[in-house]
């Protein structure tokens, strides 16, 4: 047993976000409002294997697995890479083209619809839509959906359509691929939380240590060190929970693959909550501007946490799996 | 990033698996918690037997008669004998994990000779003589006086909250050598015999009315130079040896208890009648208990990353307050979800009408010490903020 990164790892790691730190500095976010998407990113984005990268190689993919994916996306999330990232990268192998950047798939997990209405991300971007139901995965043409895109989405970065009916769509893989795909969305949307619950510490930490109030460092008043100390035991939490998702997921003999991904998804996003509104209260007045970042950084929290399942639906699985 | 354990490994397991199998209920039930000299008995009985089957010191360098093991030897030998209900560390805790590691690390080789092997066989009992009444968090404003006479020094002063004194064979004491610098250079580290003439131990009584720790007194006591532990006044840097071998893994194993004692909750709350349904039926208690159960798995797998990353960097240093901070809320938060469980029961901390009230009150009521205890969570948070994440420093 090593739980540490292997050297691959690490350079998966680093090569990821130093593409995106060149590619998509936190100042150009803005540039992404309202389309929340750019087809040229996405081919750069399916050059660095984001979407193929589970694939085998013999189908064209990078050959890697879950830990590896978990990485990937844990370095999207710290950049809030805009776009349908997960459902590609899940859509790899199932839709034509996805796993090169030429598709532009979404999703739609509908395996336990809970009455609310039907928000579909990206959907005006989109090549093709998978929706996940009960009875196995389905493909929909996005273009035969019947919605309304949403004016004002919460987060500025994920545009939304309200759909009032969806066509039953194809039929493209069965009913535990839906559940298995769902499962794996849920460990990627937990790795990018736990990117958020990263960039939102160094964000934090960096403000504090600059501004200056009663001709001290803001940093150097213990009410707000002890906010940033709990906002990095909520990062390492979530962390070392989305790691083990990761790694359960490549070798489920280790422990119990649903309980392992549970843990990464409520540490993490609840993590990346909670971190996102203490950065913006050590921001102070700033914090509640449109220009520094951290507003964007608890919008995508919330998108992540109304997706692949709800924060109560892992919490009383976990419940579940005591009565087993 | 594998979480897979080698055949090896697997191996060790099995093997520990069968052996706490069979001695676990050999060694019977533990004495009251008030029995102090059954305790010893029962808790240095257990660290012998650990010892002859070759378990003692899992993390000591066979050299000193340790097992040597590795980390994921280590990690599963956390896991098996909390899985096994085995005995607690219990009254060895101070000379098993940060009195004999500090003389590993910084005693001479007379005090190796005549200590660690004695504590590795559950002969020697330790306590720590650290914290006074007006040094705590700031424990480097320790006052109590050591002055140089001849072969020996002469040590007067007071010590508070100290665990095991009761028992203890030895402490490892902190001592003032030089009041006129710094207060972190004139301090020095001394192995105290317990029981020296000047020396008076009084029990204070906690919050659960049991005396698990005591004041100790001392009037013009005589100890040898030769029982100093590094250099006079060089004694705050044998301090931090000593403070990171007690914050380090130190509570794994009741980490993994932890999650048993959420199993025992569901169990106690699958039995009790809330309006005409179990309260295992409720909605809130059971996402509140899954969502717990989460955050344990999460702090199992910190536990297995940072053990792992000290690789690297040599110290499970900086990183042990943070797990130790998640964990020590955790547990709190476990405790009031068992005491919401018990309901009016929890009036008793006694077991009544069949329930174990007095198990889980008895829990609850001690959790509160950990957060205190070994660093209380402010200290840990100024340690991250500051050492971790680089903010300006408190005044010193
Ligand atoms: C069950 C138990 C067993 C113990 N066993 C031993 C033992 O065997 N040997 C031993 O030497 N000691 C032992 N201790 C003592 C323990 O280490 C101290 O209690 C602890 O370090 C806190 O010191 P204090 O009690 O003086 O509290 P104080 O330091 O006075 O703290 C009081 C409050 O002030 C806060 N505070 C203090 N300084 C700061 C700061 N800079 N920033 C923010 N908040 C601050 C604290 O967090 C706390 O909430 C034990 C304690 C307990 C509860």
């Amino acid at each position: 047993m090593d739980f540490r990164l292997s050297e691959d790892q690490e350079a998966l790691r680093d090569g990821i976000r130093s593409f995106c730190e060149g590619r998509i500095p936190v100042d150009s976010l803005k540039d992404f409002e309202g389309a929340g998407f750019e087809r040229e990113l996405w081919g750069e984005l399916a050059e660095m294997g984001v979407f193929g990268l589970r694939l085998p190689e013999s189908e064209g993919g990078v050959g890697l697995g879950h830990a590896d994916a978990v990485l990937v996306f844990a370095e999207l999330g710290r950049h809030l890479v805009p776009g349908p990232l997960i459902w590609s990268h899940l859509a790899a192998g199932l839709v034509d083209g996805a796993a090169t950047g030429d598709a532009v798939v979404g999703g739609l997990d509908q395996i336990d619809p809970d009455g609310a209405p039907t928000l579909v991300e990206h959907l005006g971007s989109l090549d093709a839509l998978l929706v996940l139901r009960p009875e196995g995965v389905f493909r929909v043409d996005p273009s035969a959906v019947v919605g309304k895109p949403v004016a004002v989405p919460l987060d500025p970065l994920t545009p939304v359509h309200h759909v009032e009916s969806f066509p039953e769509g194809e039929r493209i893989a069965d009913a535990d691929e839906a559940f298995a795909l769902r499962r794996v969305g849920a460990a990627l949307g937990a790795a990018f939380a736990l990117g958020v619950c990263e960039s939102t510490v160094e964000l934090a930490v960096a403000y504090a240590r600059e501004r200056e109030q009663f001709d001290r460092p803001i940093g150097s008043f213990q009410a707000l060190k002890h906010i940033m100390a709990d906002m990095f035991v909520r990062q390492e939490a979530a962390r070392a929970a989305a790691y083990a998702a990761g790694a359960t997921l490549d070798h489920p003999e280790v422990g119990d693959v649903d309980r392992a991904v549970a843990a990464a998804r409520i540490c993490a996003c609840e993590g990346a909550i909670k971190n996102a509104r203490a950065c913006i209260q050590v921001h102070g007045g700033m914090g509640y501007t449109w220009e520094v970042p951290a507003h964007y950084y608890l919008k995508r929290a919330y998108v992540l946490e109304n997706g692949f399942g709800s924060a109560e639906a892992y919490a009383s699985a976990v419940a579940d799996s005591f009565d087993a | 990033m594998d979480l897979r354990y080698s055949d090896a490994e697997k191996k060790f397991r099995g093997e520990l698996r069968a052996w706490l199998a069979e001695q676990v209920p050999a060694h019977g039930e533990p004495p009251a918690q008030d029995d102090w000299d059954a305790r010893r008995a029962y808790d240095t009985g257990w660290q012998k037997k650990l010892y002859e089957a070759g378990y003692a010191g899992i993390n000591w360098p066979a050299e000193y008669g340790g097992r040597d093991a590795s980390l994921a030897e280590q990690l599963i030998y956390y896991e098996e004998i909390a899985r096994a209900n085995a005995p607690y560390v219990g009254v060895n805790f101070v000379g098993m994990l940060h009195g004999g590691p500090t003389l590993i690390a910084e005693g001479t080789p007379e005090q190796k000779e005549r200590h660690v092997s004695r504590i590795l066989r559950g002969e020697e009992v330790w306590c720590q003589g650290f914290s006074e009444p007006g040094a705590g968090s700031d424990l480097a404003s320790l006052q109590c006086r050591a002055v140089r006479d001849g072969d020996e020094y002469v040590v007067s002063g007071h010590k508070i909250w100290t665990s095991f004194a009761q028992v203890a064979d030895y402490c490892e004491l902190l001592v003032r050598t030089d009041p006129e610098v710094r207060k972190h250079r004139g301090i020095t580290w001394l192995i105290c015999p317990m029981g020296l003439p000047g020396m008076e131990v009084r029990p204070l009584d906690t919050i659960m009315g049991e005396s698990d720790f005591s004041e100790v007194f001392f009037e013009d006591v005589r100890i040898p130079v030769e029982n100093r532990v590094g250099e006079e006044n060089d004694g705050w840097r044998v301090t931090n040896v000593t403070l990171r071998f007690e914050r380090g893994t130190a509570f794994a194993s009741d980490m993994i208890h932890l999650q048993q004692f959420v199993r025992e909750l569901v169990e106690l709350a699958r039995t009790i009648t809330r309006h005409d349904a179990n309260a295992w039926e409720d909605r809130a208690l059971r996402q509140e208990v899954g969502h717990l159960s989460a955050e344990l798995d999460a702090l199992w797998a910190m536990v297995k990353l940072s053990v792992c990353e000290a690789i690297d960097t040599g110290v499970p240093g900086v990183g042990a307050s943070a797990v130790k901070l998640f964990y020590t809320e955790l547990y709190q938060r476990v405790c009031e979800v068992g005491q919401r469980i018990l309901g009016r029961a929890g009036l008793a901390r006694e077991d009544v009408a069949g329930l174990p009230s007095g198990k889980i009150l008895h829990r609850t009521l001690q959790s509160l010490s950990l957060t205190i205890a070994a660093g209380t969570s402010q200290i840990q948070r100024n340690i991250i903020s500051e050492r971790i994440l680089g903010l300006p420093k408190e005044p010193r």
